[in-house]
């Protein structure tokens, strides 16, 4: 089989066309968010935030609204009551968002053992990309596609804000405006991947391409296109390796961008033994 | 003509206890000043009332004749972080890093005007960095991390410097240079502030002295305050190997 047919013959089925569309907008989004989250030290909210809104989940199946709308109301009230706590406690943060998203993810797992069988737990925690239906893939793309344009557009103030927020502050930026409308982006990527990576992986979605950008470059306009180079790369071809090998989409993903990151990793780390021989060597 | 700064009987509280109690100061436009006093004193929390960062309970502060939410529309106050409180592994460029001063001034999408870029050129020159505008933060020296920090301040147009120890961690170099900069700064007439713990050099830099001790103990002409009886009530008394003019 030649290589075009291999890539040509998945799309002729919609389903997979439809996967490998919402996986690339899913991979831009995360990708752009996770090079902000990083340099800020925010990956643990990815993390608490994610899974927070399994509870969220629940009740919208319950009342019977869309999942992405519950998911999204439970990431808001996670991140409130991280805030909350931590402007009234002197407990330290990562200890906070251990507290609170643990405990919202007991409630979801409580919810979904008592009230409904029919929710698969598995595809809320790994998602199941490649049987997203129409009206998901078209809310992930709708929702993602504004994430990753309000990010692109105001990556500046995005990014003055995680260098030097006293900075921001003191010429007058609305740094609490840029706080929140970045917690909101958060929340909404994390509840319209939801599907595709599911709420476990996406954690990864949202960490490691920026973290892989780090390790190549010093230049941030740089870093965000290399993030969203191996993010989509990583997003589409584990698509078809699940389409062809018949393994969890959303594990493929994940694996695929944690492997590029330890090939760079790994490179870096001899490349940078071999310049150090080099110098010695010439030294004496 | 109205002072840089006018801090008017301002007490800051945290937690229900006074870091700063009745505090006031005038500082006039176009001095050094050398802020010193004990760690936990007040240095940083006066800062942030100047910066309005911190919101005072009682009293009031004017930066160039407004209060400081005006002041920070217009730029007219730039801080200088302590070395330690910056991401250097941050991937940003001394480019960049200067460019942030414009932020303020920019409109919403923070796009670099002509306009723009000239302030930051300029303010590179000033301070001598031109030739590393390429560079990643990370990979200067600490004497030229500084610069670059002033040189934000400078594009900013700022009238007023607040400097976080800035000669921490400087060699004897670096730090004559970085005072012959600030001296070049003062003598344009910028004011410029800074919080330090090195007093042997102080006299020879600072035209004014604060002493800071949860208020302000005492302020004025570096000869009148900086005496061995009030820098002595300042630190508790331990300052054996200091000389004093007087």
């Amino acid at each position: 089989m030649d290589i075009i047919q291999f890539i040509v013959e998945p799309l002729q089925y919609a389903f997979m066309l439809k996967a490998v569309v919402v996986s690339i907008v899913v991979g831009a989004a995360c990708a752009l968010l996770s090079c902000f989250l990083i340099l800020k030290g925010w990956s643990l909210l990815g993390d608490a935030i994610s899974h927070a809104v399994l509870p969220g989940v629940v009740v919208a199946y319950i009342i019977g609204i869309p999942f992405s709308i519950g998911a999204f109301f439970f990431a808001l009230l996670a991140v409130v009551m991280i805030g909350l706590i931590k402007t009234n406690t002197k407990i330290k943060e990562d200890a906070i968002m251990g507290i609170v998203f643990t405990t919202m993810f007991a409630l979801g797992l409580i919810l979904i053992s008592k009230v409904t069988s029919t929710i698969d737990l598995t595809h809320v925690l790994f998602g199941e990309l490649l049987g997203i239906s129409d009206e998901a893939a078209i809310y992930t793309i709708g929702t993602l596609t504004l994430v990753a344009a309000i990010i692109l557009i105001f990556r500046r103030s995005f990014l003055v804000f995680c260098f030097d927020v006293v900075h921001a502050q003191s010429v007058g930026m609305r740094v609490r405006y840029i706080h929140y409308a970045f917690l909101i982006l958060l929340a909404i990527t994390i509840t319209g991947s939801l599907q595709t990576v599911g709420i476990i992986l996406v954690i990864a979605m949202l960490i490691t391409p920026g973290s892989t950008a780090f390790l190549i470059t010093k230049r941030f306009p740089v870093m965000l296109q290399i993030a969203v180079v191996v993010s989509v790369f990583s997003s589409v071809t584990g698509s078809y390796a699940s389409y062809y090998y018949d393994v969890s989409t959303g594990g493929a993903i994940v694996f695929l961008q944690g492997c590029i990151f330890l090939l760079v990793f790994g490179y870096q780390t001899i490349l940078s033994k071999m310049k150090l021989k080099t110098k010695v060597q010439q030294m004496s | 003509m109205v002072n840089a700064i006018e801090i008017n009987d301002v007490s800051v509280q945290y937690d229900g206890n006074f870091v700063l109690e009745n505090t006031s100061m005038n500082i006039p436009y176009g001095i050094l000043m050398g802020v010193i006093g004990m760690n936990g004193a007040g240095k940083s929390t006066l800062f942030k009332v100047i910066m309005g960062l911190v919101q005072p309970v009682t009293g009031r502060v004017e930066i160039c004749g407004d209060p400081p939410s005006v002041s920070q529309k217009h730029g007219h106050v730039a801080y200088v972080p302590q070395n330690e409180l910056v991401d250097w592994d941050f991937p940003v460029s001394v480019y960049e890093v200067v460019m942030m001063g414009r932020v303020g001034l920019q409109n919403i999408f923070k796009t670099p005007s002509k306009e723009d870029r000239e302030y930051v050129e300029n303010a590179l020159t000033k301070v001598n960095m031109m030739d590393f505008v390429g560079r990643q933060i990370g990979e200067l020296s600490g004497g030229q991390k500084k610069r670059v920090f002033v040189a934000r301040a400078l594009a900013q147009g700022a009238d007023i410097l607040l400097l976080d120890e800035p000669f921490a961690g400087l060699d004897a170099v670096s730090e004559k240079s970085l005072t012959k900069l600030l001296v070049d700064l003062k003598n344009e007439g910028k004011t410029v502030i800074l919080a330090t713990h090195e007093l042997t050099s102080l006299p020879d830099i600072c035209d004014q002295v604060a002493l800071v001790r949860k208020t302000i103990v005492a302020y004025g002409p570096t000869k009148e305050v900086f005496t061995r009886e009030l820098v002595s009530k300042t630190f508790d008394g331990i300052m054996h190997n200091l000389k004093f003019d007087n």
